[in-house]
């Protein structure tokens, strides 16, 4: 901590509290903000802990899905060596899992648990959470020109709401019983009968609990986001001046607004087929020997209900890591973005989009084939958008002067990921063609990639480039190489073996496939996929060395280390209250000056106004 | 250096510094906590709906369950929950009222109309009481074969719970509690957030204040979640 103390030193800087972020509802006054400037002193509670300055809780969003991606990579790694030597006994995972590994070998039931917690960790805990808790709230106001967060206090119980909704999960791993185990998706009726498994009981119960907390921080993190960005931006910060994140990150908290209440209303109605009786997703079922009571429910309405959400959670998760790109690979080609408007026309095309398409997670429930021939045609209209995107991202790179920063390279990765991994969802969102491969590890590689690897990678990007406006400080670039390559030919070399075994028909979620003398010739993929896994997996130590190491260590940064033309870079390196000492810059460009001819460096700062000749060119 | 501000046009309401809906943050997070909050209660009504749709042959004709009132006994189908709807719709008209009041700083007033608006929300959750108690307990009954420890049986069924019901199909009134019931509780926090309002206006606090945004804010909850009865009475009760 005490490099954080330095970082925060208040000696030299008058500090503000932006009083209109508390009580002062009648709009954003600038005059008003500075009426009172006075040394402000915080607690260590205040600072650390329930601190409502926004740079603070970004922190601590990033920590916790820090904490939370470790744990959902370790489950990934133990299932991986079951997959690849089912039935051999390790003995370290006894120790440590105890009853579950008894001997060393996996438990079946505790392999679903682990297989449906990572999942579930992985989308919503460090790519939901994590990755727009971070970045929303690190650089909405930073980049818009604003002291803080519309609302300070909301945006605290944000963090404290996902912070409980994280501990209850990680709890339901230690239950006796052991955790949620039916997949992430958590279908019932394996989900609504507590004697469908064991993890059908009070673990069901707890992961219900720990994701009612996480949209309730979701939809205080988003109002948030939605209206700071709407409200505080500063004088001459229209709409398309703003940086592409910040686009992502509204369209992003958008989605979220709109598809988490109908995952509530659907949450709830499980629970009341759990707990109080009810049939609303339950119907004619026969278990353990016994007729059950529920009658006339249906599991398929669940699953409308669940992919209304799950298909723009999908964009919940890329949107804010594509933002980040877009921004990370502009400034490191030193080139103006590509099609700004286009891109911005793309974010809303996929947004608008993505809540058409769920059907194409169902195409094999029954559904009617002119139905699903509908939800093909909304599916593959995704293309367009995200196609502008990678082709706009691939322009931008175009004979740009560009610098390898181990965020730019994260940012490339992601652009190989998304064309990879998208490409892919075209034959699995055509109907026809999804009946030989749903359900099969074809699917897993393909979200890994699209989604998993992709936004991951947006986050490393933003990790990277904006690390020094968090600490300060700048993380070592040649373990930053290292980490992106390792953590590259690893992920290519899990997910893309994957793709064969689901050509071949290998099915997900299975804990072994030794009953099956068809698969006996791919057991060798499976073993090359888990060595690529532990290879990931080994290779984030390095990162995590970097990150922690360069918090305390790291060589110290300059104001501006990128050469960016954001207003995040012009505050002072140290952290203050309101952000700025002075008045809150005004903008007269947009972020994407750079290279300009008849300039001397290569990057203009959204604060300099434009020149005469500019003017008469209609810059903007 | 020769250099110019190319300054927004004042009347260019998204080029920053002002709010484009000339509303605060506050209100603005309302409205879109309201957006999110409708569509809970649509996936609600769509399900519902899709319910409906498969069960129709055993889905109950609604006027024929709801016919009772309070202190007769005569066959009066949907006039008690019109007459709670309408209780509903008066204590949105209230509310307009008490957000006038606060927008020419009419402390009186305000206090007035809120608390007819308390009143009138109460008086609405007092009705679903008495809805549900009439529900429930149910008339005469029907002979229905149901599942019994694992046997089928011939069993009188009389009023409703979230197993059988005497009126239709068992998923009739799953959606009847469940429906009525989460709207019930918004009900009950709107009536709970009014009256803090109305504490607070009492003691002066919005007063000090200069203004009464708080019960604007209010307001827009109390008016979303009369409507969103409207649809409810809509799709449940009429169709």
């Amino acid at each position: 901590m005490s490099a954080m103390d330095s970082n925060n030193t208040h000696s030299e800087h008058e500090v503000q509290i932006l009083h209109s972020a508390h009580d002062h509802s009648h709009g954003h006054d600038h005059a008003h903000d500075h009426d009172e400037e006075h040394e402000h002193h915080d607690t260590f509670i205040t600072k650390y802990i329930f601190t409502q300055d926004h740079k603070m809780i970004a922190k601590q969003f990033l920590l916790t899905a820090v904490l939370m991606g470790v744990i959902a990579m370790l489950m990934s790694v133990v299932f991986r060596l079951q997959l690849a030597w089912p039935g051999k006994s390790f003995p370290i995972l006894e120790p440590i899992l105890g009853k579950w590994a008894p001997g060393g070998v996996l438990d079946p039931n505790f392999y679903l648990a682990l297989v449906t917690i990572h999942g579930t960790i992985m989308v919503f805990f460090v790519l939901t959470g994590g990755l727009s808790g971070t970045f929303s709230n690190l650089l909405i106001p930073l980049q818009i020109g604003a002291r803080d967060m519309a609302s300070g206090f909301l945006n605290m119980l944000s963090f404290w709401f996902f912070a409980a909704s994280s501990i209850v999960m990680l709890f339901s791993v230690t239950i006796e019983s052991g955790p949620a185990s039916g997949g992430w998706t958590i279908y019932p009726p394996l989900s609504a009968l507590e004697q469908a498994m064991p993890g059908s009981g009070l673990g069901m119960t707890l992961w219900l609990v720990s994701m009612s907390l996480f949209i309730v921080s979701s939809l205080l993190g988003s109002l948030n986001y939605i209206v700071t960005i709407i409200n505080l931006r500063t004088k001459g910060m229209s709409m398309t001046r703003l940086p592409l994140t910040i686009w992502a990150f509204l369209v992003t908290a958008m989605l979220g607004v709109l598809s988490f209440p109908v995952l509530f209303a659907a949450v709830l109605l499980l629970i009341f087929d759990r707990s109080f009786g009810t049939s609303f997703y339950l119907s004619d079922i026969y278990i353990g020997g016994q007729a059950l009571e529920h009658n006339g429910g249906s599991p398929i309405l669940y699953e409308h209900l669940f992919w209304f959400l799950g298909h723009p959670e999908v964009y919940i998760v890329l949107l804010p890591a594509l933002g980040i790109t877009s921004e990370v690979i502009a400034t490191n080609a030193r080139k103006p973005i590509f099609g700004y408007r286009a891109m911005i026309a793309s974010i809303l095309g996929i947004a608008f989009l993505s809540f058409i398409v769920w059907g194409h997670h169902m195409f094999i429930t029954g559904m009617n084939p002119f139905l699903g021939s509908v939800f093909v045609f909304t599916t593959l209209l995704i293309a367009i958008p995200s196609a502008v995107k990678a082709f706009n991202y691939i322009t931008t790179l175009w004979k740009g002067n560009l610098q390898f920063t181990p965020a730019m390279l994260f940012a490339i990765g992601l652009v190989s990921f998304f064309i990879t991994g998208g490409v892919t969802g075209l034959i699995l969102g055509d109907s026809a063609l999804d009946i030989n491969l749903h359900d099969t590890y074809f699917v897993v590689a393909h979200f890994h990639l699209v989604m998993g690897s992709a936004a991951i990678f947006g986050m490393f990007a933003g990790v990277y480039h904006w690390f020094p406006k968090m600490f300060g400080r700048l993380m070592n670039k040649k373990l930053g190489f290292a980490h992106f390559w390792l953590t590259f030919a690893g992920a290519y070399g899990v997910f893309f073996p994957m793709h064969f075994l689901g050509l071949a028909g290998v099915p997900r979620r299975y804990y072994t496939f030794t009953e099956f003398p068809i698969f006996n010739d791919l057991v060798d993929i499976n073993v090359l996929i888990t060595w690529f896994a532990i290879i990931s997996a080994v290779s984030q130590i390095i990162f995590l060395f970097n990150f922690f190491f360069s918090i305390f260590r790291g060589q110290r940064s300059s104001q501006n280390p990128w050469k960016s033309n954001t207003l995040e870079w012009t505050t002072p390196v140290e952290h203050i209250h309101g952000n700025w000492p002075g008045e809150i810059p005004e903008v007269h460009r947009w972020a994407y000056d750079y290279s300009k001819p008849d300039r001397e460096e290569d990057f203009v700062s959204q604060i300099t106004p434009l020149t005469e000749k500019e003017i008469v060119e209609g810059a903007h | 250096m020769a250099q110019a501000t190319l300054d927004i046009p004042a009347n260019k309401i998204w080029g920053g510094g002002t709010s484009p809906f000339g509303a605060s943050y506050g209100k603005l997070m309302m409205w879109f906590f309201l957006l999110s909050d409708a569509f809970t209660f649509s996936t609600l009504l769509v399900a519902l709906g899709y319910a409906r749709h498969v069960h129709a042959d055993s889905w109950p004709l609604v006027e024929k369950v709801f016919h009772h009132f309070p202190f007769t006994h005569a066959h009066l189908p949907l006039l008690y929950v019109g007459l709670m709807t309408f209780i509903l719709i008066i204590s949105s008209v209230t509310m307009v009222l008490a957000v006038d009041a606060g927008h020419t700083n009419n402390k009186k007033g305000v206090l007035f109309w809120l608390g007819l608006t308390v009143v009138g929300g109460i008086v609405f959750l007092g009705s679903q009481a008495w809805e549900w108690y009439t529900f429930i307990v149910g008339g005469d009954g029907v002979m229905k074969s149901i599942l019994v420890d694992g046997q089928v049986k011939e069993v009188l069924v009389q009023g409703a719970n979230l197993q059988n019901n005497e009126y239709g199909h068992t998923l009739f009134a799953n959606f009847f509690f469940f429906i009525t019931g989460f709207h019930g509780f918004h009900v009950f926090s709107g009536v709970v957030i009014n009256a803090i309002v109305l504490y607070q206006a009492s003691q002066g606090i919005y007063e000090k204040r200069g203004h009464y945004e708080m019960v604007e804010k209010a307001g827009l909850y109390w008016h979303f979640v009369d409507l969103v009865w409207v649809f409810v009475f809509t799709f449940f009760y009429l169709l």
